[in-house]
């Protein structure tokens, strides 16, 4: 490649989509949604500080400049346990995305290179990943596994949820497979790794993208929800955890803590639509059929 | 004939994979969850720890020292029977307790799927039919935010609002505990009054995919060339809305409404536990808290088996309700 492609490059793959998105203004509202919850995430709990001190005079106010989004049950910050939280559940979450993403594209892609028996035995277990609800199943294994950790918890949160995008790339590989470049491919004897992954992803991967975040957001649903049943114990600062507090001891009686309880669903709601909204506009820069 | 066998032969293996799936998960509990149990029964009845094991082993129907595969044989001879095991913490059945929580998460989601799937239906047709009205956004909107809202949420600030805050509605249970139950006007009454918050979640969390969904496939049907007959034929635009487009339209989501009936018979566990609700999902939800490891695989697999022989049947139902389509060979 030379040199002077590097910025054409950079310009297709960057910043084009980029101004698709910005013509787009949901998916502009959610890329600015994302950006900053991927911000509080990240250097979030650098720059604020979690102080964990029980000040019962100061327990359910309301919001001030002190306090952003006012206290808890014992005086503390939520403002800092909501960016102090939002490590956890965005981690979990990634993670569990790009766990049920790995397994799909390896199962879909080896069911539908493979064909025969290997394909008839993996479709049987992705139709029953697909009939049986996976939150039950999430319950169960949460309980019998004592998650603790966030790999274990991504694990747990992608166990059962790859099946739709799994069965969705078989058939797009099925398709695939017959279409006239891999033939060409096949003929020019390249081998079968250049052909998954120079010729088959690439096809594939607008597809996935788009799951990813439909799956990720799955991820957040059940591990707050997990939480909040308190089958998994985390970090008292998690959002899943502090609706557990709100309901279970108390709080959505107090009104005065409204801002307690409603901060944790108001960033889950947020983090939902922005994802939602970015998806469909991701959909709409990778399909350019959609575009018109 | 033959791809309905397959599908049920499917189905079976499913059920069977499940089946299995929870046997080896249970076995792996840490500890031994039986003795816990053999502990509470020997303080109870003042009987030596052994013998209180000894009762509980035939209680639970499984002795931990038999071989896994003896164990395994006689957990699937017992499901085979219809029995779904014992509850550690309600010390009944789970066949029992089945008995009194079905009922009600039944009365729940019949009348709620009802609405929904109703309301949906028309929603989804007029946003279909009228392309530009302001419904459209509305609908869509709201679809978003339902999308983005768990139903956990959706519950709470049901709670909060309605039943903490305003004092509207009761905030648990199924009926005022204070009334005798039966069929006396009080009490159903009571019954009617307790189920409104949650129905209203359920309507509120599933409406607006139901609608999405009819647009989406009434919007496929309005291209079809019956539509453009009809209207060459002047018939009224209501008759064409509703006979033409929207029975057509209807078809596919039959499916779905049978597979939302089964995945909704094991409870949602959120909701029943947030409003205090005492049907299959709250009873699911305080199997798992408690680690009541009888009663949760018992529910859990009657949920299981709900779900696949639901979805057996959407398939089935839709290749007879469409004759045009085949179930895949």
């Amino acid at each position: 490649m030379s040199v002077a492609a590097i910025p054409t490059r950079l310009y297709r793959s960057i910043y084009e989509p980029l101004v698709i998105i910005r013509r787009n203004r949901r998916a502009f509202i959610g890329l600015i949604i994302l950006v900053i919850f991927a911000l509080m995430a990240t250097v979030g709990p650098e720059v604020v500080p979690l102080d964990t001190t029980q000040r019962f005079e100061k327990r359910f106010q309301w919001p001030s400049l002190e306090h952003p989004l006012g206290t808890d049950h014992v005086g503390r910050d939520t403002f800092q346990q909501i960016v102090h939280g939002s490590r956890d559940v965005l981690s979990t979450a990634f993670l569990a995305g790009v766990f049920a993403t790995a397994i799909a594209i390896t199962v879909g892609m080896l069911a539908g290179l493979q064909g025969g028996m290997a394909d008839a035995l993996l479709m049987l277990m992705t139709n029953a990943i697909l009939t049986v609800p996976s939150f039950p199943v999430m319950m169960i294994i949460a309980v019998v596994f004592k998650v603790r950790d966030p790999v274990s918890l991504g694990l747990l949160l992608s166990i059962w949820t790859w099946g739709g995008l799994a069965r969705a790339i078989r058939s797009q590989i099925l398709s695939l497979k017959e279409r006239e470049f891999i033939e060409a491919a096949r003929a020019l004897g390249l081998s079968t790794f250049h052909v998954v992954f120079q010729e088959l992803l690439p096809n594939v991967m607008p597809y996935v993208a788009i799951n990813f975040f439909s799956l990720m957001r799955g991820a957040i649903t059940a591990s707050v929800g997990l939480m909040f049943l308190g089958l998994i114990p985390f970090k008292a600062t998690n959002w899943g955890m502090m609706l557990n507090f709100a309901a279970w001891q108390g709080a959505i009686y107090v009104p005065k803590a409204l801002f307690y309880f409603g901060s944790p669903m108001a960033c889950i709601i947020l983090f939902q639509l922005g994802a939602f909204f970015f998806a469909n506009g991701l959909d709409e820069v990778l399909n350019p059929r959609l575009r018109t | 004939m033959l791809a309905v066998a397959r599908r049920a032969g499917i189905a079976l293996i499913t059920l069977f994979i499940v089946m299995s799936l929870t046997f080896f998960l249970v076995r792996k509990v840490p500890g031994d969850p039986l003795y816990e149990w053999a502990v509470e029964l020997s303080q109870t009845y003042g009987m030596r720890i052994e013998e209180a094991y000894e009762q509980v082993k035939v209680l639970y129907g499984y002795d931990p020292n038999e071989p896994m595969s003896e164990q395994y044989i006689n957990y699937i001879k017992g499901l085979l029977r219809g029995n779904l095991g014992t509850s550690m913490v309600y010390k009944m059945s789970v066949n029992k307790i089945l008995l009194t929580a079905l009922p009600w998460t039944v009365f729940l989601l019949s009348i709620s799927l009802l609405i929904s799937f109703g309301l949906g239906m028309l929603m989804g047709m007029i946003i279909a039919w009228k392309r530009k009205t302001a419904l459209e956004p509305i609908v869509t909107a709201y679809a978003a935010f339902t999308g983005a809202t768990p139903d956990y949420i959706t519950a709470l600030i049901l709670l909060i609002v309605f039943a903490i805050n305003l004092k509207l509605f009761p905030m648990q249970g199924a009926y005022d505990s204070a009334l005798t139950s039966g069929f006396n006007w009080p009490f159903i009454k009571s019954v009617l009054y307790h189920a409104i918050l949650p129905i209203f979640a359920y309507v509120f969390e599933g409406t607006a995919a139901w609608a999405m969904a009819m647009k989406g496939s009434a919007v496929s049907v309005l291209g079809e060339d019956y539509i453009m007959a009809a209207r060459a034929r002047g018939l009224k635009e209501r008759r064409i809305m509703v006979f033409y487009m929207g029975r057509n339209a209807i078809l596919p989501l039959v499916t779905g409404l049978a597979i939302a009936l089964g995945t909704m018979l094991g409870g949602a566990t959120f909701i029943e536990t947030i409003f205090g609700y005492p049907g299959i999902g709250w009873f699911f939800g305080q199997a798992t808290a408690k680690r009541d490891f009888g009663l949760m695989q018992g529910l859990f697999l009657m949920t299981a088996a709900v779900t696949i022989f639901s979805n057996l049947v959407a398939d089935i139902l839709y290749s007879r309700l469409d004759p045009r389509i085949k179930l895949e060979e």
